[in-house]
């Protein structure tokens, strides 16, 4: 399908407060999105997809969901697979928790604690790491994707498809389920790969729309 | 497994690239916009801009012109230059900044780096060290204010130390070196990548690719150059195939990836 000549896709990107949201919209936009900035629980509800961009840290995003009153909504949304994208720290909110931030409860929409890397590599991982697909088919396909990260998931949660990466062994790099998907790496800055891969998504998430529209 | 990034570097001032630029098949070869997108379409992993500017005048156009940039660039974008406050990094990362790098007025108050580093997350804050090889040889000083001033700081203590504040990567230059295209500073930098743990980018001195496979054996995990791929002497992409063949681990499928966007996009 070609996202770029039908009706573009409305997406809320929420306003976490300290992601690089400037890199986020203009990635959208290439993939044929019509992004729109948000502090509002309401369009977390009810618009046709929505966008969770990485953030300062697991506690810093979690307070700034709860400070705008979204955290329901978009657990919601998460669980009923609405077309919803989270990158980099957005990714890691899904989990239960995180070493970053003791005590802090996360989404709890995926199982599984957020854990930092060894000393035994360079801390963060600043860079592009190959991603394993699962599957050609998938959302997610094989290549290189740039990574910005000290925290990563290691296990693999039960109802995601999970593309892997390795930087002192495997760890999630990317989930996806319908026209859910979570990236640990910042497609807006993996050139054409990540350009591909918003692109899929925006068309899946269209595709999930018209459909949604359609049956009621 | 993480490969070594290789990151064209634009010095710029208003919306100038102001080193001598010699591009022959751009329109304007001073455009920033326009060598952006020529080095991200050659491959480039990441690019760092530095605003020079000598008056305040042409520093009100940075964030604007970064503005214009990220608009074309699809790979990670780091700005420095000028970066004084938690205010001014916010200015550049509203403007399309991923990352900031502070040098001199981190140097004046340390704090700064971990003001960044709590805000916006240390893989954003990157300090930039001018290091010097001191005078009587033994080791190297922190210079600032475009190497002007000699601190008398020692290098890699303060690489040390803006690693405990929070930072997340450091881009050390051979003030001793830039300019030269003599090599970057091999001892300087294993001594500083074997005193952190985080990233350390190599730059000052690069004239081809063996310099630059030279650093990333010397402990970089990434390399930054201007000249060579201004002057178009060499282009990203051969670069990176001379490092692959070398046996640096380097992302060498931008054209795969190029046509995989175009499948999706017909």
């Amino acid at each position: 399908m070609d996202a770029s000549s039908a009706t573009p896709l409305p997406v809320a990107v929420i306003r976490t407060g300290v992601a690089n949201l400037a890199s986020v919209l203009v990635g959208l936009r290439r993939a044929g999105a019509s992004p729109v900035v948000t502090e509002s629980a309401d369009d977390v509800a009810a618009n046709a997809a929505v966008v969770l961009p990485g953030v300062g840290s697991f506690a810093a995003g979690m307070a700034a969901l709860e400070q705008m009153g979204m955290v329901g909504a978009l657990r919601r949304r998460l669980l009923d697979r609405r077309p919803t994208l989270a990158v980099c720290v957005g990714h890691q909110l899904l989990f239960e928790s995180s070493d970053e931030s003791p005590g802090v409860e996360g989404l709890g929409v995926a199982q599984g604690r957020i854990t930092r890397f060894p000393e035994s590599v360079r801390v963060p991982q600043l860079g592009w790491n190959q991603v394993g697909a699962t599957s050609s088919a998938s959302l997610v396909r094989s290549g290189e994707a740039y990574f910005a990260n000290s925290y990563r998931a290691k296990t693999p949660p039960s109802g995601f498809e999970c593309a892997m990466t390795d930087h002192a062994g495997p760890f999630v790099a990317a989930m996806a389920s319908g026209p859910v998907l979570t990236c640990q790496f910042h497609p807006e800055l993996s050139g054409a790969w990540g350009s591909s891969l918003l692109s899929r998504w925006v068309s899946r998430a269209s595709a999930f729309e018209t459909e949604r529209a359609s049956s009621c | 497994m993480l490969t070594k990034r290789i990151i064209p570097c634009l010095d710029f001032a208003a919306s100038r690239v102001v080193k001598g630029v010699r591009f022959q098949n751009l329109r304007d070869a001073g455009d920033p916009v326009e060598l952006a997108s020529e080095y991200a379409r050659q491959g480039a992993d990441e690019l760092v801009m530095l605003d020079v500017s000598a008056t305040t005048e042409q520093r009100a156009h940075a964030a604007e012109t970064v503005a214009s940039v990220r608009e074309v660039l699809p790979i990670a974008l780091t700005v420095g230059g000028g970066v004084r406050a938690v205010d001014d990094a916010l200015r550049l990362l509203d403007a399309g900044a991923d990352k900031v790098g502070v040098n001199t007025a981190a140097v004046d108050r340390p704090e700064l780096v971990s003001e960044i580093a709590d805000r916006f997350g240390s893989q954003c804050a990157v300090v930039a060290i001018d290091a010097a090889r001191r005078s009587d040889g033994d080791g190297w000083e922190v210079v600032t204010l475009a190497g002007t001033h000699r601190t008398g700081i020692d290098a890699v203590g303060w690489a040390r130390r803006v690693v405990e504040l929070g930072c997340g990567e450091i881009l050390l230059t051979s003030w001793d070196r830039d300019g030269t295209r003599s090599g970057y500073d091999l001892e300087l930098l294993g001594s500083v990548s074997g005193a952190v743990r985080v990233p350390v980018i190599a730059s000052g001195g690069a004239a081809h690719a063996t310099h630059l496979i030279q650093a990333i054996e010397a402990g970089a995990d990434a390399v930054l150059a201007a000249s060579i791929f201004h002057d178009a002497e060499t282009t990203v992409g051969s670069v990176k195939r001379e490092m692959h063949e070398a046996g640096v681990c380097v992302r060498l499928d931008t054209e795969r990836g190029a046509s995989s966007l175009r499948e999706a996009t017909a």
